[in-house]
């Protein structure tokens, strides 16, 4: 047996948990960290654009003065959509300690395969909307699976498998197009597009605009409260979580973690499946070479952002969201539209940082709390002479 | 390179060091007064537990000081705070004689002090040189990598010392004890003067432990100092010159192993103010609750950690199992939960034949389990004390309905172990790390006796917890016994085995060598059993 030191291991988790949000901050603090990092990244984008001779105050204002037009804010709601459901997709890896880097490729693929299944069609209306999602989300699924049946059997880290699996779905997607499923229309190849028929419409929901916004922001609506539900309510969930704190304690508690690696992965999948779904029925109703790329990327940022929480990711997709699609209006202010990169770099590491320094000030006041405690009654809890203790008499004769 | 200059005046090759090792040994002898370390009223406290009050310890130089106490006594947190991992919350620590602030490892490398970890931090696809000298390599001209400097270095303390190390092998050809010894290289190259050695021996077979305590005592014999941590008593009696005895955080006792035995020495580690684990009348039944026959457990190698243990628990019965740590206690203890593969030829509970159930349907089927180490394996640390309840549980009536969590059951049942069982807390939304350790303790006993258990398995039940809530623990096991629970029962307290136990058997290598009578065994009795001696039982 090793000696394990109880000391340290009291009440710190690690930076990883932190950071992926398995450690709960209490009230204020929580919010009041990425108020901090956003702030912070403003001043930075602020020192960037003095740097480059421009004025930032006049940036942000003409940002913030696109942002609140109508149809920018339609535009804003329908990419956010996509981006909060990736987010969620790599959320449920992150709360298992499960690094879902796939995502991205588990969408594409499935996006192709549901748009080739859609414009088939095989089934009418609504019908053929359930039949491609459903599609959607099991090639999604069997993609993540592979990393999770790899991890589980030959102890693949999924990191690694997954990275690749996203290679291998791009020449997997770009081949089935090229070779089956493509049309070619003029230069551009594109699978057979979905017939009108199996549409999901869209919600005239912000007045002032006729365009609409996409029905999937309901799904979204559905999934975030699924998972919360999911992970806070069930025995799946709390099984899963427990994993994600303490492998030795789930496994200590009857918790099979080889099956719940697979289960979650596929899961994560799943879900990943739905996030080309908004683009695919409610957009451009076919997949080519225009479909959105890289969703599984922004949502991996956004989970960071939202620290895996629902609402938080809710937020952090409407940020991002906010700063890509508004990003275009400061050419018309000669700025180059890359700063909006920046920011976003800027507040993914300083949110990461600020829930960091937040932490380690709680614990640091949690620490001088109970130090002041255990120091203010004088004699220690056991006797503590330097002489030996007495002769046991343990022997009940 | 500045810490080297010791080396250049004391580099005598081999052939010629035994007259000057025995002068050596002279002048270390009559240095010996002289603290090489001093720890003066070192405290350090972490949330909710003091790793360390009012440590007083003084290493005389040119000696191995050897500081031995159970688990979790402390004795990592006092040397990580030597070595600049940890700062102290209050005291003061000198090295040769003047006062010193580490703030990192590198301010104790500086000050000649070195660790040598018991996990060793070896890359296996370099050679032994290019280990030594990874981090601190030797530079010629600014960029350049001086290896020949370095080589000649490795030489002449390996000559000095007599650690027979060469230095362009690849570690990965490197056995256990050749390891160990490039670590020690590895903290002389850096100028260590004073070695802490953490639990050296754990991973060494005997007759590596010998070459150990031989290069040791060649360090010390060239006025080195060395530190030397373990609970291996017959091993610290043979190599230490004064051993420093830390029970529950605090130091105890400073003896010469000269005037102690094994037996005195587990007496000061493991204490004897602690209220009497005595039990009074038996309530042994003829009912089995668990039967095990011939369960091995084997290690990756083939060797057998766990080697045919059989016995048989009654309700109503306290099974102890007496060992020093290591001999199979821990793996016997997950092979009977379904966490760790093993080879059985029966296993049952109440009857059932439970050898290829999952852990959780034991757990179900009435196993409850104190794990050995709580921190790991008992609880959720970042978790509230509800949902800690839940855990290992979790599929049980009132912590979960069907496929769904049951909050409100299991949070009025929270609140009832916690009124049952004493759990200091200010509620049951606090998280678990908030708590002391005998609070831990007590919530995961109470967890673990909730749903009617058949069998207990207790695993140091009362290791780490003060003296209030180990006296709680043991009353609610008394309890639990008299109303029919089978408890299994591994300790490393002999008092808490002799009291507790309504029968006794002690694992050695993993095989059990001795049944003992708790009514008519002393823990001394009991102590020389566990090492195998056998005398007297």
């Amino acid at each position: 047996m090793t000696e394990r030191d109880h000391g340290t291991g009291a009440g710190m988790g690690t930076f990883l948990d932190r950071m992926l949000g398995r450690v709960r901050l209490g009230g204020w603090l929580a919010v009041a960290a990425p108020v901090i990092a956003i702030a912070f990244a403003a001043l930075i984008t602020s020192v960037v654009l003095l740097v480059a001779g421009k004025a930032p105050l006049e940036a942000f204002n003409a940002l913030a003065q696109y942002g609140t037009r109508p149809p920018t804010m339609v535009l804003i709601l329908n990419t956010a959509v996509g981006y909060y459901i990736s987010a969620l997709a790599v959320a449920i890896g992150f709360r298992m300690n499960l690094f879902n880097i796939g995502v991205d490729g588990q969408y594409r693929l499935a996006a192709v395969v549901a748009a080739s299944f859609g414009g088939a069609a095989l089934l009418p209306g609504v019908l053929n909307i359930i039949a491609v999602v459903v599609v959607a989300m099991a090639v999604g699924a069997l993609w993540a699976a592979i990393a999770g049946l790899l991890k589980v059997t030959r102890g693949v880290s999924e990191v690694i498998s997954t990275i690749m699996l996203n290679a291998i779905a791009t020449g997997l997607g770009s081949w089935l197009i090229s070779d089956h499923f493509g049309v070619l229309t003029g230069n551009d190849i594109a699978t057979r597009p979905i017939p009108d028929d199996a549409h999901v419409p869209g919600m005239p929901l912000i007045a002032g605009t006729a365009q609409l916004v996409n029905g999937f922001l309901v799904l979204a609506v559905v999934l975030g409260v699924a998972y919360y539900v999911l992970l806070n309510r069930t025995r799946f969930g709390f099984e899963l979580r427990a994993t994600g704190q303490s492998e030795p304690a789930a496994v200590a508690s009857g918790v099979g973690v080889k099956k719940m690696v697979v289960v979650t992965m596929i899961m994560s999948g799943a879900v990943a499946g739905l996030i080309g779904m908004p683009e695919l029925l409610g957009q451009s109703f076919k997949y080519s070479n225009n479909f959105p790329a890289g969703l599984g990327f922004t949502g991996i940022a956004i989970a960071l952002l939202g620290r895996n929480n629902p609402v938080g990711m809710a937020i952090g997709a409407l940020l991002w969201s906010f700063l890509d699609n508004s990003s275009n209006t400061l050419q018309l202010l000669d700025i180059s539209k890359e700063i909006v990169a920046i920011m976003q770099g800027v507040i993914i590491l300083s949110v990461i940082i600020a829930y960091e320094l937040v932490h380690r000030y709680r614990n640091v006041a949690e620490q001088r709390r109970v130090s002041r405690q255990l120091a203010a009654p004088p004699g220690p809890p056991g006797p503590a002479g330097p002489s030996a203790p007495p002769a046991p008499e343990g022997a009940r004769a | 390179m500045v810490y080297s200059h010791y080396l250049l005046s004391s580099h005598q090759g081999t052939p010629l060091t035994q007259a000057l090792r025995e002068e050596g040994a002279v002048i270390a002898t009559a240095t010996a007064t002289e603290p090489a370390v001093e720890l003066i009223g070192i405290t350090k406290r972490f949330p909710g537990v003091v790793a360390n009050r009012d440590i007083r310890l003084r290493v005389a130089k040119g000696r191995i000081h050897a500081i031995v106490g159970e688990n979790g006594a402390g004795k990592s947190t006092l040397m990580k705070i030597l070595y600049g991992m940890q700062r102290p919350d209050e005291g003061e620590i000198r090295v040769d004689g003047s006062a010193v602030g580490f703030h990192t490892p590198a301010d104790a490398i500086a000050a000649g002090i070195g660790m040598v970890h018991q996990h060793f931090m070896l890359a296996d696809n370099l050679t032994v040189l290019e280990n030594v000298v990874l981090g601190s390599e030797p530079r010629r001209g600014g960029v350049a990598l001086d290896f020949g400097e370095a080589r000649r270095k490795i030489k002449e303390i390996s000559d000095a010392y007599g650690l027979g190390i060469r230095p362009d092998v690849p570690v990965e050809e490197l056995g256990v004890g050749d390891r160990q010894r490039v670590e020690i290289l590895k903290v002389l190259y850096r100028g260590a003067r004073i070695l802490i050695l953490d639990e050296p021996t754990a991973v060494l077979v005997p007759h590596e432990v010998e070459e150990l305590f031989d290069n040791l005592r060649g360090l010390v014999h060239e006025g080195l100092t060395i530190l030397f941590i373990s609970h291996k008593l017959d091993e610290v009696l043979r190599v230490a010159d004064e051993i420093t005895v830390i029970r529950r955080g605090t130091t105890v006792a400073t003896v010469d192993p000269k005037d102690v035995t094994a037996r005195k020495l587990a007496e000061l580690m493991v204490g004897s103010e602690l209220p009497s684990p005595e039990t009074r009348e038996s309530t042994v039944t003829d009912v089995v609750a668990l039967s095990v026959r011939d369960l091995s457990v084997r290690a990756s190698d083939g060797r057998a950690i766990v080697d045919g243990v059989s016995f048989d628990i009654r309700k109503g019965e306290v099974l102890g199992i007496a060992g020093v740590e290591g001999n199979g206690q821990a793996e016997l203890v997950e092979a009977i939960m379904g966490i760790r593969p093993c080879e059985v030829g029966t296993l049952t509970l109440g009857g059932a034949d439970i050898a290829h159930w999952s852990t959780l349907r034991r757990r179900t089927g009435g196993i409850g389990y104190i794990p050995e180490d709580r921190h790991r394996h008992g609880l959720l640390l970042e978790s509230s004390l509800w949902e800690n309840r839940i855990l290992g549980h979790q599929n049980q009536k009132p912590n979960s309905k069907g496929i769904w969590i049951d909050r409100a059951g299991a949070r009025s049942d929270t609140r009832r172990i916690v009124e049952q069982y004493d759990v200091r807390t200010p509620g049951i939304d606090v998280v678990a790390s908030a708590l002391s350790g005998g609070n831990q303790q007590k919530l995961i006993v109470g967890r673990e006796m909730s749903g009617d258990p058949v069998l207990l398995i207790a695993s140091h039940p009362t290791r780490g917890v003060d003296v209030g809530a180990q006296a709680a623990i043991w009353d609610h096991l008394r309890t639990a016994r008299a109303a029919g629970l089978a408890v299994l029962l591994i300790s490393a307290d002999l008092d808490e085995l002799i009291g507790l136990s309504d029968s006794l058997k002690v694992l050695l290598r993993g095989a059990i060598v001795a049944d003992v009578d708790p009514a008519n065994v002393t823990p001394e009795q009991l102590g020389s059993a566990m090492t195998g001696a056998g005398e007297g039982v």
